[in-house]
């Protein structure tokens, strides 16, 4: 409503009528009077009740002028109401009455919600289980008729997985050489064991931190974004369209991620090794021991066994990080905030998998003998 | 002023790059008339919505909305312009994380100070007028297309504001929903008198509550038509023009 000069300020009082009562509104009843007499009006619909609303004296009202009166005094004649008043009052008591009265809050029981809980996750699984299932399916499809991977799509994805993130991984995985070399040479030094430091900072990088680091890099970056774009395309139905026009959207959208992101995690664990090894030279370097002493140290300590021992396991992140990234946008639900969701899915999961998987390979690694 | 137009828009060009979506576009808008944008798609009638509130930089041309130029506001005075203004956007554009309910309650929260249990009354009131007051506590996501419309116009309503945009409000709503909206408009223009501008190319809904319209072309880059809609759709001998009132292809 808009404020027009020269109106009275809007006053309410209640007058009893015999046993019952009468609201009395007048001025210019708008959303800011409203305000400022709500709690008057609710305390006039205590006690006895408000059979009447007389609005003789009302200059102008708004619907938040009309839901307080009408709050207070749902079901009062209107007297002396102004023909603009009755007409919105008449249309709020109306919108009003659609609204159905609030039901009792669910109760919470622990077992229902243990219950929910355990579906939920083993309908999750089983269709985790199913979309691995496709995968392989349709990787075997693609092994007998290889135009159903775009090629295209593979090139894009490995750009977007692989080369974009080389220059994070590079500063990471310096960072990451720099700061172990400082730490284990404090321990070392003690023991006039600072020499080794090259040896400990190598097989770390090799064997665990290059390829963890490099996943959780992927997994940050990467896996939200498949989620993200996989999850956007959900919700538009695009995805739908493609299942409907009979294109495998698991060939066109999934494959392409997977294979980019099994090639590129190699390729950025080998980065961040290098950067990492780069790091502890240099700090090496100023401890005062020469190149020649640390590569010396990394020869004669580490084997290319380690390195391909970390490469696998980095390509191993790689396929199932984009694997829970896919799976998170696929399964998104409908509105913005279940790209939000996803790509949130997609992170935690990501990470979460690729710990559990590193476990794995140590206990794996150990038993080979590797 | 009583007599003041609502809306006045002289010479309004708006450009893409170096497309030029239209140009010398001028018109007035008068208190308590629903007034229509209608013309096919792609002629520049959304654009021309949020030219008028300010989204869109004008290349050319002013725009006067309730007396004030708002391209020339600061900030504090935009501000007071935007409370006094109602915009339901054409998908709705409702807040995912928020149910409706808080969705209407949004600008009653940041614009009044209603206590909460006012807010919610109002909100419920406000969703009850537009046929949703069952699906108060629903989130957008669960709602059907027409329903977010709906449910966009409540929260456009929720301030009582003199002046309501409304993009494409019928647009993909079955026939009956559409005819209660047209309805509600009409009601609420005439008992508040609220001004309504509205951009559609339903024609039902043109004939049905436009006072006054004017129609965009592509083609022209520009105004073509401007006047009552049944008398243009009897009397215009403007091809586009009897094309469109008429279903003609082209």
């Amino acid at each position: 409503m808009d404020p027009t000069p020269g109106m009275a300020t809007a006053r309410i009082e209640a007058q009893t009528e015999g046993e019952s009562r009468v609201l009395r509104a007048t001025g210019r009843l708008d959303t800011e009077a409203a305000a400022r007499l709500w709690p008057t009006a609710m305390k006039a619909a205590e006690g006895a009740p408000i059979v009447a609303l007389d609005l003789a004296g009302l200059e102008a009202i708004d619907s938040a002028g009309a839901v307080m009166l009408l709050t207070a005094a749902p079901d009062a004649e209107l007297r002396g109401a102004p023909d603009h008043a009755v007409a919105l009052l008449e249309r709020t008591r109306k919108a009003l009455g659609t609204i159905p009265p609030p039901g009792p809050p669910a109760p919470w029981h622990p077992i229902t919600a243990i219950g929910r809980a355990t579906v939920n996750r083993g309908r999750d699984t089983v269709a985790g289980i199913a979309f691995i299932g496709e995968a392989v399916v349709t990787t075997l499809r693609v092994l007998t008729r290889p135009r159903l991977l775009r090629l295209a799509d593979v090139l894009r994805h490995l750009d977007e997985v692989g080369t974009r993130a080389f220059p994070l991984t590079l500063l990471l995985g310096f960072l990451i050489g720099v700061i172990l070399a400082y730490q284990s040479s404090i321990p070392l030094r003690r023991f006039g064991a600072e020499v080794f430091v090259p040896n400990l900072v190598g097989i770390s990088l090799l064997r665990e931190l290059g390829p963890l680091l490099a996943g959780v890099v992927l997994a940050g970056r990467t896996g939200s974004a498949f989620a993200a774009e996989l999850g956007t395309m959900t919700v538009n139905e695009e995805v739908d369209a493609l299942k409907i026009m009979g294109v495998d959207a698991t060939a066109m959208l999934v494959l392409p991620r997977l294979v980019a992101a099994t090639i590129a995690m190699p390729v950025l664990a080998l980065l961040m090794n290098v950067a990492g090894l780069a790091g502890m030279t240099l700090i090496m370097g100023t401890l005062g021991y020469p190149w020649a002493s640390v590569q010396s140290q990394l020869q004669q300590w580490l084997s290319l066994q380690d390195l391909a021992g970390g490469l696998f396991k980095a390509a191993c992140f790689g396929l199932v990080i984009a694997g829970i990234g896919c799976r998170a946008g696929l399964s998104a639900g409908r509105g913005p905030r279940a790209v939000g969701d996803a790509a949130t899915a997609a992170v935690v999961g990501g990470i979460v998998a690729i710990v559990v998987m590193d476990g794995v390979f140590a206990v794996l690694f150990f038993r080979l003998g590797i | 002023m009583a007599n003041e137009p609502v809306i006045r828009a002289e010479g309004l060009s708006v450009r893409f790059g170096s497309r030029t979506v239209f140009k010398d576009v001028s018109f007035e808008v008068r208190r308590g008339e629903i007034f229509v944008i209608l013309g096919g798609s792609g002629c520049g009638k959304s654009t021309l919505l949020k030219a008028l509130i300010g989204l869109v930089p004008l290349a050319a041309g002013h725009a006067w909305l309730l007396g004030e130029e708002i391209a020339k506001e600061d900030d504090r005075a935009r501000r007071a312009l935007l409370r006094r203004i109602g915009v339901m956007w054409q998908s709705g554009a409702l807040f995912g994380s928020m149910t409706l309910a808080e969705n209407v309650e949004l600008p009653l929260e940041e614009h009044t100070d209603l206590p909460r249990p006012a807010r919610e009354a109002v909100a419920s009131s406000k969703l009850g007028l537009v046929g949703l007051g069952d699906a108060a506590g629903r989130l957008p996501a669960e709602i059907s297309g027409g329903m977010a419309k709906r449910a966009g116009i409540a929260r456009a309503m929720a301030l009582d504001p003199p002046l309501l945009f409304l993009d494409e409000p019928s647009a993909g709503l079955d026939p009956i929903t559409s005819a209660g909206l047209d309805k509600l408009i009409k009601d609420i223009a005439r008992d508040t008198g609220t001004t309504f501008v509205v951009v559609t190319h339903e024609l039902q809904s043109i004939l049905a509550i436009g006072d006054r319209c004017i129609m965009l072309d592509k083609d022209a880059q520009g105004m073509i038509a401007e006047g009552d809609p049944r008398k243009l759709k009897a009397e215009s001998t403007h091809p586009t023009v009897r094309a469109f009132f008429r279903r003609e292809a082209a």
